[in-house]
C-alpha cells in the first residue's frame, strides 16, 4: 500500500513536469527563441553539459562546494549546539548572533566577502558558512534539547565516559535530526551558491549563468538551472537512503 | 554484616518552583542496605522514593547528610561506580534504535569489555529471563512484558553491587507482573545481589523484600519490619494491616 502511494505521488509529480515542458513548448510556437527556446533545444544543452567534462567540471565544481560549505557549517554548528547545549549563559550570548546572522541576506555576505577576503574559493566557502551556519546550530540545539531524559540518565547511571555518552546516545538520536538538517540547508545551499560563485569565480554553475545571460543564451540558462536542480535531486536520494539505513528499525515496525 | 548502602541524616531540599520556597523531599533518612539483601521500599507518590534513588545513583547530591554506597560517594566519586550500580526503571528505557541484545550490551561496552566476551554474557542474560528467540528484535517488536526483561538483563549483565529498582513492574499487567517478580527474586538470590525495591505494592513488597520499609512523606522511615522464609502467612496479613495503617495515616496528614 505505501508504495502504491508513493508511485501514484511519482506519477502526478512526473504529470505536472511534463506540463509545465508543454507550457513552454506551446510558448516556444509564439515566442522568439532567445526567449523561450524550445524544450529540445534545452535537452540538448542539458545532454551536451553531461556529456561533455569540460561542462561537467563545473557540475561537480559548485557541488563541491555546496558540499563544502554545509560540511563546515554542519561540524561548526554542532559543535556551537554542543556548547550552548552546556552553558545557559554562553547561549543567551550566542543565539541572539545567530538569529542577527540569520537575518542577512546572501547578497549582503557576498559584498562583505568581496571586501574582506581575496582567493575566490574561501570568498565562496565563507558565503556558504555564514548562510547555513545559523540553521544548523538551531536544529541541532532543538534536536539535543528534544533527546530523552529517561535514556540520558539511564545510560549515566552505567557512567559513561564524555565520548561514550556521545557515541552511544546524542548521535544516534542525533542523525534523523541531523539528516533533516541537511535536507533544509542543501535547499538554501544550491541557491545561495550561485550567487556566491558571481564572487569572480571562474567555474562553476554560477559562473557559467553568467555567461548565458551575457550570450543572451537561454536554453544555456535554463539547462545550467536544470544542472543545479539535478544536484538537489541526487542529493535528496542520497539523504533518503541513509535516513532509510539509519531508521531501518522504523521500517520493521511500519512493516510489523 | 557489612553495609552495602548507607544513609545517615539525609536531607534533601528542592527550591519548589512557584513560591521560591523550599520543598522538603527527603527528611532525616538513617537507614542501611547490608550486602545480599533484598529491602522493599513502600511509600505513596511523591514520598521521596525515586529522590532517595537519584541520592543513590550519583545524580544528585544531598543537601546535608551523607549517602555511602559501599563506602564510597555516589555523587562525587562518579568513576568508582563505572557498571557498579544497575537500575531499572518504571519505564523500561530500552533504546529503540538498538536490538535487544545490543541493548543488554550497553554497560558491558561501556565498561570496555571484549567484544565476544560481552556478547556471550548478554546472551546468557537474555536466555535467563526467557528472551533467546528475541536477541535480534528491536524493542517496538516486543511486549511490554518483554522489554522490561531486557531491561532487567541490561542491569544484571554488569553484575552491579547494587541493583535499584523503581517500580519496575508498575506498568505491567498483574499475570506479567507476578512472572516477572518471581523470576526477580529467584535471579537475585542466585547471584546474591544486593537489591533496593521501590514499590507502591504492599503484596509486591512482601513477595519479595527480605525487609520492607515504609516511608514518610517526605522520605522518612515510618515503619521497617524484617521478613524470613519462616514468616507465616497470618504474620504477613499482621503486618500488612500494619503497614495500610501507617500509610493510611499519611493520607490524613497530607
Ligand atoms: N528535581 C526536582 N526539583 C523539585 N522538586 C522535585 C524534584 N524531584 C522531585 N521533586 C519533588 O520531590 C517529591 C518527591 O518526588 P519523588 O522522589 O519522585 O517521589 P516518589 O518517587 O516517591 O513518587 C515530589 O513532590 C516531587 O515533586
Ligand atoms: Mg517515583
Amino acid at each position: 500500500m505505501m508504495s502504491f502511494g508513493i508511485s501514484k505521488r511519482a506519477i502526478q509529480a512526473t504529470a505536472s513536469l511534463l506540463g509545465l515542458a508543454v507550457v513552454w513548448q506551446i510558448a516556444s510556437l509564439f515566442f522568439p527563441p532567445f526567449l523561450f527556446p524550445p524544450v529540445t533545444a534545452i535537452a540538448k544543452y542539458v545532454w551536451e553539459i553531461l556529456s561533455s567534462w569540460t561542462l561537467f567540471v563545473d557540475v561537480l565544481m559548485t557541488s563541491g562546494r555546496i558540499f563544502a560549505g554545509l560540511m563546515g557549517a554542519f561540524v561548526l554548528g554542532g559543535v556551537l549546539a554542543l556548547l550552548l547545549y552546556a552553558s545557559r549563559t554562553l547561549e543567551n550570548y550566542i543565539s541572539p548572533v545567530l538569529t542577527f546572522l540569520q537575518g542577512i541576506p546572501a547578497l549582503s555576505w557576498v559584498v562583505i566577502a568581496i571586501i574582506w577576503f581575496h582567493g575566490v574559493e574561501f570568498r565562496i566557502f565563507f558565503i556558504m558558512l555564514m548562510t547555513t551556519l545559523p540553521a544548523f546550530t538551531f536544529q541541532i540545539l532543538g534536536a539535543i534539547r528534544a533527546m530523552s531524559k529517561d535514556l540520558y540518565e539511564m545510560v549515566l547511571s552505567f557512567r559513561p565516559r564524555r565520548m561514550q555518552m556521545f557515541r552511544m546516545l546524542f548521535l544516534p538520536t542525533l542523525i534523523p535530526d541531523i539528516i533533516t538538517a541537511w535536507r533544509v540547508n542543501l535547499g538554501n545551499a544550491a541557491r545561495v551558491v550561485v550567487v556566491a560563485e558571481l564572487v569572480g569565480a571562474t567555474g562553476g554553475v554560477g559562473y557559467q549563468l553568467l555567461r548565458q545571460q551575457q550570450l543572451f543564451d537561454m536554453a544555456g540558462a535554463i539547462a545550467w538551472t536544470l544542472q543545479l536542480v539535478l544536484f538537489v535531486l541526487v542529493m535528496q536520494q542520497i539523504l533518503t537512503f541513509l535516513e532509510n539505513h539509519f531508521l531501518r528499525y522504523r521500517a520493521v515496525s511500519e512493516r510489523a | 554484616m557489612t553495609n552495602v548502602i548507607e544513609f545517615t541524616n539525609v536531607k534533601k531540599i528542592f527550591p519548589s518552583q512557584n513560591d521560591g520556597g523550599n520543598f522538603v523531599a527527603v527528611d532525616d533518612l538513617t537507614f542501611n542496605v547490608a550486602k545480599g539483601e533484598i529491602v522493599a521500599v513502600l511509600g505513596k507518590t511523591g514520598c521521596g522514593k525515586s529522590t532517595m534513588f537519584n541520592l543513590l545513583s550519583g545524580l544528585i547530591a544531598p543537601t546535608s547528610g551523607t549517602v555511602r554506597t559501599s563506602g564510597h560517594d555516589p555523587f562525587t566519586d562518579f568513576e568508582y561506580f563505572r557498571g557498579r550500580i544497575g537500575i531499572v526503571f518504571q519505564n523500561d528505557r530500552l533504546m529503540p534504535w538498538r536490538t535487544a541484545l545490543d541493548n543488554v550490551l550497553l554497560g558491558l561496552e561501556i565498561l570496555d569489555r571484549p567484544r565476544q566476551e560481552s556478547v556471550d554474557i548478554a546472551k546468557r542474560w537474555l536466555a535467563r529471563l526467557g528472551l533467546s528467540a528475541h536477541e535480534n528484535d528491536y524493542p517496538h517488536a516486543l511486549s511490554g512484558g518483554m522489554r522490561q526483561r531486557v531491561s532487567l538483563a541490561r542491569a544484571f549483565a554488569v553484575e552491579p553491587e547494587i541493583l535499584l529498582c523503581d517500580e519496575p513492574f508498575s506498568a505491567l499487567d498483574e499475570m506479567t507482573a507476578r512472572d516477572l517478580r518471581q523470576e526477580f527474586v529467584r535471579i537475585t538470590r542466585q547471584n546474591h545481589n544486593t537489591a533496593l525495591f521501590i514499590t507502591h505494592s504492599i503484596n509486591e513488597a512482601l513477595e519479595i523484600g527480605d525487609r520492607i520499609v515504609v516511608f514518610h512523606r517526605p522520605a522518612k522511615i515510618a515503619l521497617e519490619a524484617r521478613l524470613t522464609r519462616d514468616t507465616s502467612e497470618q504474620e504477613k496479613a499482621v503486618l500488612r494491616d500494619k503497614i495500610i495503617e501507617v500509610l493510611a495515616g499519611e493520607k490524613r496528614m497530607a
